[in-house]
């Protein structure tokens, strides 16, 4: 007797995530040609968004896929932006150059800090990183070469004359500040679209089905052979690299920096959180939805100053007792649309035909 | 003898710390609830207490027995109406909901007061002192100290040998089976929230006191209580005031050095501590 073996295969595409790679080719394409079209504000608040949006897809993939909730993000803002400071002023390094080397300092940093705070239990964890980010802090505002506890500029010479500042200039006859805008407008968008490409395939890796596990039961992904602890490491380690990288980014445009802007619990933890939070924790539109509403709100309430934050403040608490997945996650739940489908499903055989509930499909 | 000095004084300052820290551990210790906004409501008291002062002319130990009830009506309704809804298995609710509300405690508390810093006047109170053959400590700081040894031995006695105490610690052990028992969870966890408050307000009274406070003084204050608790080791109470006074000493001896490493001084006793002993130099709960 032969029982029939089902061909099927495992698959995460869904038809709306084709259709949304199509979308994302034509978004990405307008984008890139964004500093020929609009205004040179523009392409700044579009630097905001991306940099924005790169520190929350990656708390988001820290607190929502990793369950590692910190709020000592900014440590690697901070050090990533120091670090890019450093590499310029000490050594003459082209700040484009510095970027990188800052991004490693960042995930460099994350070693030491995981030693600590992995030690801590969940909600303890959060404030042992707030903590870390303070030591940090405090050590380097005794750095008197780098500006101490005022802050530094970065030199007019090393921003005027960045890696392909003058080639662009050449090449699009852009003025210099025009030019160097677009340049950290385009890295941006680089770094942007990378963190999602890169969050996206290890989502639909083993390895991030193994983050899943341990996120959904540590003891059962364990049971199976996960190894939980590395893992989270892992992760720690990859969102202190790419938070770095954008903390380094921000601040080149930004060209000054002291350590209470660089280590700032709400420029950079809080916003993120509630980015995250309100678009949606534990996917990938999530932060994207988020960064968008939350730079619109930005701007509709920055006349009214903490009013502003207190309003943010009571959207986050709303979305976490209501909607705790975020606004993606209701609509999600309600269309069944995902963007970026790391859900396994069985396609072929007889499975996928079967309906819930009956007992003979 | 400036050592036995700046010894003294980081003592006292501990003890400070480990009355922020008292109402952080009770709360955790029953229903394993972290609040973030925990350094803000310290301030908020800090601010009722300074509105009782200044407005209705109250000394302020008498605002402190004012401000009270009313901490405890705001902590119990908190926790009844907005942090129940988040407890759960989960860890993530209820830490994003109580960080959201240290944003709107501390912004509303901007908006109501403005980003001057105050303090809480307590008249020929803070300039008397008592001698102590070499060393002269303050009658604030000292009597900080022996109200911080009180709430201590306060919630010792309340936890370990009254009715809700034996309440608080069955919903501890286990809030299901006690629900069997005739006990409801919610409320003790509304009560436990609500008598954290109060010992928040005795802490607001020392803090507003001593120091200058602003409406962005909260998540500095989180941070030392969290210190103190996890220097001290995780459900005692003892150990939390040992937390405290560790953390205290540190600053001071840090600051006798370099005034800008008094608080850098405190973080790195916080890591060493972490660094040996995981778990705290006197731990008592499991987790």
């Amino acid at each position: 007797m032969s029982i029939a073996i089902p061909s099927f295969k495992v698959e995460t595409r869904t038809r709306a995530s084709s259709f949304s790679a199509l979308i994302g080719a034509a978004v990405l394409a307008l984008a890139v040609a964004a500093p020929f079209l609009v205004p040179r504000g523009a392409v700044q608040d579009l630097f905001f968004i991306l940099t924005m949006l790169v520190l929350a897809q990656s708390w988001n993939l820290l607190a929502g896929y990793a369950g590692l909730i910190s709020v000592g993000q900014q440590a690697f803002v901070g050090f990533g932006a120091y670090a890019m400071f450093g590499a310029v002023i000490l050594f003459g390094i082209d700040p484009i150059v510095a970027i990188p080397i800052a991004g490693l300092f960042g995930a460099l940093l994350a070693i030491p800090t995981a030693f600590f705070t992995f030690r801590l239990y969940g909600p303890y964890f959060a404030i042992g990183t707030w903590v870390v980010a303070e030591v940090v802090r405090l050590l380097l505002a005794q750095w008197k070469a780098l500006g101490g506890g005022t802050g530094t500029s970065l030199p007019r010479e090393a921003t005027r004359d960045m890696a392909g500042v003058g080639l662009l200039r050449d090449l699009f006859g852009m003025k210099a500040a025009e030019a160097s805008d677009a340049l950290t407008y385009w890295l941006a968008l680089v770094l942007a679209a990378a963190t999602i490409g890169l969050i996206y395939r290890l989502l639909r890796s083993k390895r991030g089905l193994g983050l899943a596990a341990v996120r959904d039961n540590e003891q059962a992904a364990r049971a199976v052979g996960v190894d939980a602890r590395r893992t989270k490491a892992l992760v720690y380690l990859t969102t202190a690299f790419l938070t770095g990288l954008a903390g380094a980014l921000i601040y080149v445009q930004k060209a000054r920096i002291s350590p209470d802007a660089a280590f700032s619990v709400t420029d950079w933890t809080a916003y993120v959180i509630f980015i995250v939070v309100i678009g949606g924790i534990g996917t990938i539109e999530g932060p994207i939805v988020g960064v968008v509403i939350f730079f619109l709100l930005q701007n509709l309430l920055s006349d009214y100053g903490s009013w502003y934050l207190l309003m943010l403040g009571l959207i986050g608490i709303l979305i976490m007792l209501f909607a705790p997945r975020g606004l993606w996650g209701a609509f999600s739940d309600r269309t069944g649309i995902q963007l970026f489908p790391v859900r396994r499903m069985l396609v072929g055989g007889p499975l996928a035909h079967s309906h819930k509930g009956g007992p003979h499909g | 003898m400036s050592f036995i000095d700046t010894i003294v004084q980081g003592v006292l300052l501990g003890s400070l710390y480990a009355l922020f820290a008292a109402g952080l551990s009770l709360v955790f210790g029953i229903m394993r609830l972290v609040n973030l906004a925990h350094g803000d409501l310290i301030v908020l008291a800090a601010f009722l207490l300074l509105v009782l002062v200044t407005g209705l002319g109250l000394h302020p130990f008498l605002a402190a027995l004012v401000a009270a009830p009313l901490m405890f009506g705001a902590g119990w309704a908190l926790q009844y109406v907005l942090l129940n809804r988040t407890l759960g298995k989960d860890v993530l609710p209820p830490l994003l909901v109580t960080f959201g509300l240290s944003i709107v405690i501390q912004n509303s508390l901007l908006e109501g007061f403005s980003a001057d810093s105050r303090r809480i006047s307590a008249g020929a109170l803070e300039t008397a002192s008592i001698g102590f053959g070499p060393v002269t400590v303050g009658f604030m700081p000292l009597l900080g100290f022996l109200s911080a040894v009180a709430v201590i031995v306060g919630l010792n006695l309340l936890i370990y040998r009254s009715a809700i105490g034996r309440a608080f610690r069955a919903t501890s052990d286990d809030a299901v089976t006690a629900g069997l028992m005739g006990i409801r969870p919610q409320r003790i966890f509304a009560m436990a929230t609500g008598l954290a408050m109060v010992v928040v307000t005795i802490a607001a009274l020392y803090l507003g006191t001593r120091a200058n406070f602003d409406p962005t003084a909260g998540p500095a204050r989180l941070i030392y209580a969290f210190e103190a608790v996890i220097i001290g080791g995780l459900g005692s109470l003892w150990g939390t005031l040992a937390g405290g006074v560790i953390l205290g000493v540190a600053q001071t001896l840090g600051a006798a050095v370099n005034p800008e490493w008094q608080i850098l001084a405190g973080h790195l006793a916080f890591l060493a501590v972490l660094l040996i002993k995981p778990r705290g130099l006197f731990p008592r709960a499991v987790d």
